[in-house]
């Protein structure tokens, strides 16, 4: 934990309409929205926030590349060889055999790759506790975090700004 | 919203008739090479020659697992030709025609509301099936001694040189209850049940559709959907008994359990191709303003994950026979693989069915844009188009087979007539259903 604390300014919202309205209405008033919580996932809430679409399945494209070029690499050389053996009639090495595993290496690092890269890009290693900005996110609120470091609009402005888009209501909270 | 009515304008009749007149013309100087040379004039036949050595063990084993050996049908290569790439067509054909209906019933079925908007062009398509049934049927009675060898009546006949016992045992299938040899009226009676049992439920599914423009309400979406659910279930037997019926006893000795899946796979995703085709070209006529890029997405969507299914199945059934090494299910691929032309286009199938639709739709922005889906359908329609070639050609043709202006032609004359039913079908109704339970849902599609 860094020792100087950071502040943020929550705003609940009750609503996912009012809130949707609420971060068009917010972002042109010039507020940067650090993040928001919802219970659920709500349609449209990406593009609200103006988040450019995930990089992701080009991470999961590469890993799958890997998995394929993995499998084929390690069937060719252990069954071509560093061990050939004659296994139904067929060549050393034969290309319609080795597709199936070709196939499951591919899912299986396309997919843990995909899993391990979300984890990292989300910030969600194993050790970090993740922020509570308010715990009733999980069950009936939507929960938006601005941080005030990163805003030139005073507290008070941008409290306002969010009682003014539907908010029902604004805390501080401190880390 | 507007209402949006299709004309079928005369520019694009003529456009049409102007195919149909290439393919004539393609079509006659193709007959009229193929007479001249003999059947021994295609491109690859020196390959031909020197493959015939390499393989000369699994030749005589093939001649002989077809029955053919020293013994030649009646008809010259020529006409052989016309009635292969005639029957190729017309089932690869009425497939497109048969997915249009099956296409409407999949979204009935699964209560779909993305598709509102766009469900009146594979219904149009499906105007195709009553006419498939009639070609069908005639093709079928005018080349049946060629295209089909079980046909022959001394197959059956006892101690005979002739006699062959596997089609004999197998005979039941296609002649019950009448003689084997003779008439086949289990198989002609399977042919004609399929052809109206789905027109049938064609015409009263559409006549709900039609009906629900009308008099609105949700009656006849249900009603539809009772229809589809009922349709799905006779069509999952019927598409693969009628694979089986037209294709696979084209090589009556050879069998594959996974054949019906195949052709209906090869089916689904030409069809498919087509709709969003056909969607693509209404959207950049100006037509279909409510289909944005979310439902192209779905189409493309559609297109990407059965070019993998029908991969699926092809490889399913490819590396069973391929380890297994059994000489009676080999000759199947040997015959395919090592003779040309069938061997290129052995390959090319799988480059234009799978590679292409997979690296090239791969992205959601390549889905979501009319410019890569109207590179890609056209690629995988031309692609089923050859995969249907080598399934149905080297079973009737043998080693004489060949893919020349011929086909080309007869692809064209049905390619055009196809679309021309299909259009004038769609452009006898409103182009968007105007009273659809899902309407605004379909508008408001967003993923």
């Amino acid at each position: 934990m860094s020792s100087t604390s950071e502040k943020f300014l929550v705003g609940i919202f009750d609503d996912e309409d009012i809130l949707l309205h609420g971060v068009d209405g917010i972002r042109e008033k010039g507020v940067k929205i650090h993040e928001v919580y919802t219970p659920f996932p709500v349609h449209g809430l990406d593009e609200a926030l103006g988040y450019k679409r995930s990089r992701l399945p080009i991470a999961a494209f590469m890993f799958g590349l890997t998995g394929t070029i993995l499998a084929l690499v390690m069937q060719i050389w252990m069954l071509g060889f560093d061990w050939p053996m004659i296994i139904g009639g067929k060549n050393f090495v034969s290309l319609p055999p080795f597709i199936p595993v070709t196939f499951e290496l591919t899912v299986l690092l396309s997919a843990l790759g995909m899993v391990a890269t979300f984890m990292i890009v989300s910030d969600m290693k194993p050790y970090k506790w993740p922020r509570t900005y308010d715990i009733r996110s999980t069950d009936d609120k939507h929960v938006m975090a601005i941080d005030l470091a990163a805003n030139k609009l005073s507290k008070e402005e941008i409290s306002r700004i969010l009682k003014d888009n539907g908010a029902s209501e604004v805390n501080e909270k401190n880390f | 919203m507007a209402d949006e009515q299709y004309i079928f304008k005369p520019e694009a009749k003529r456009k049409l008739f102007m195919l149909l007149g290439v393919g004539i013309l393609l079509f006659v100087i193709g007959v009229f090479m193929a007479m001249n040379s003999g059947g021994h004039e295609e491109g690859g036949h020196g390959a031909l020659e020197a493959g015939k050595n390499l393989v000369a063990s699994t030749e005589v084993v093939a001649a002989a697992e077809e029955g053919e050996a020293g013994e030649h049908h009646g008809s010259p290569v020529w006409l052989k030709k016309i009635y292969a790439s005639l029957w190729h067509n017309n089932i690869f054909f009425a497939g497109l025609g048969i997915i249009g209906l099956f296409f409407v019933a999949i979204q009935y079925a699964a209560q779909a509301g993305w598709s509102a908007p766009i469900k009146r062009v594979p219904l149009a398509l499906g105007q195709w099936i009553p006419i498939a049934g009639v070609l069908t049927l005639v093709i079928w009675f005018v080349a049946k001694g060629d295209l089909f060898h079980w046909t022959h009546h001394d197959l059956y006949v006892k101690d005979t040189a002739g006699y062959d016992k596997i089609l004999d045992q197998k005979s039941v299938y296609f002649f019950w209850p009448l003689p084997a040899g003779g008439f086949p009226l289990f198989y002609i009676l399977r042919m004609v049940v399929f052809f109206g049992l789905w027109y049938w439920f064609y015409t009263m599914i559409k006549k709900h559709m039609m009906t629900e423009d009308i008099e609105g309400g949700t009656q006849h979406w249900y009603s539809a959907r009772k229809l589809s659910a009922i349709f799905l279930v006779i069509f999952a037997v019927s598409s693969s008994v009628s694979a089986w019926d037209w294709v696979m006893s084209i090589d009556p000795h050879w069998f594959s359990t996974m054949f019906g899946w195949y052709v209906f796979a090869s089916w689904w995703v030409a069809g498919l191709a087509t709709i969003t085709l056909v969607v693509a070209y209404l959207k950049d006529a100006g037509y279909l303003k409510m289909v944005n890029q979310n439902h192209l997405h779905d189409l493309g969507k559609f297109v990407f994950a059965f070019s993998i299914f029908w991969t699926y199945i092809w490889f399913s059934q490819f590396m069973l026979i391929y380890y297994a090494n059994i000489p009676e299910e080999t000759v199947y691929f040997i015959e395919r693989i090592k003779h040309a032309p069938y061997s290129w286009i052995f390959y090319v199938n799988l480059i234009l069915n799978f590679v292409m639709p997979f690296l090239l739709l791969m992205t959601r922005d390549a889905k979501r844009h009319m410019s890569m889906l109207k590179v890609v359908c056209p690629i995988v329609i031309v692609g089923h188009w050859l995969d249907f070639y080598n399934m149905v050609t080297p079973g009737v043709m043998q080693y004489d087979g060949g893919l020349g202006l011929l086909e080309i032609g007869v692809a064209l004359i049905f390619g055009s007539l196809f679309l021309f039913v299909g259009l004038n079908a769609l452009s006898k109704m409103p182009l968007v259903a105007k009273n659809h339970p899902m309407m605004e849902e379909s508008l408001n599609h967003h993923i």
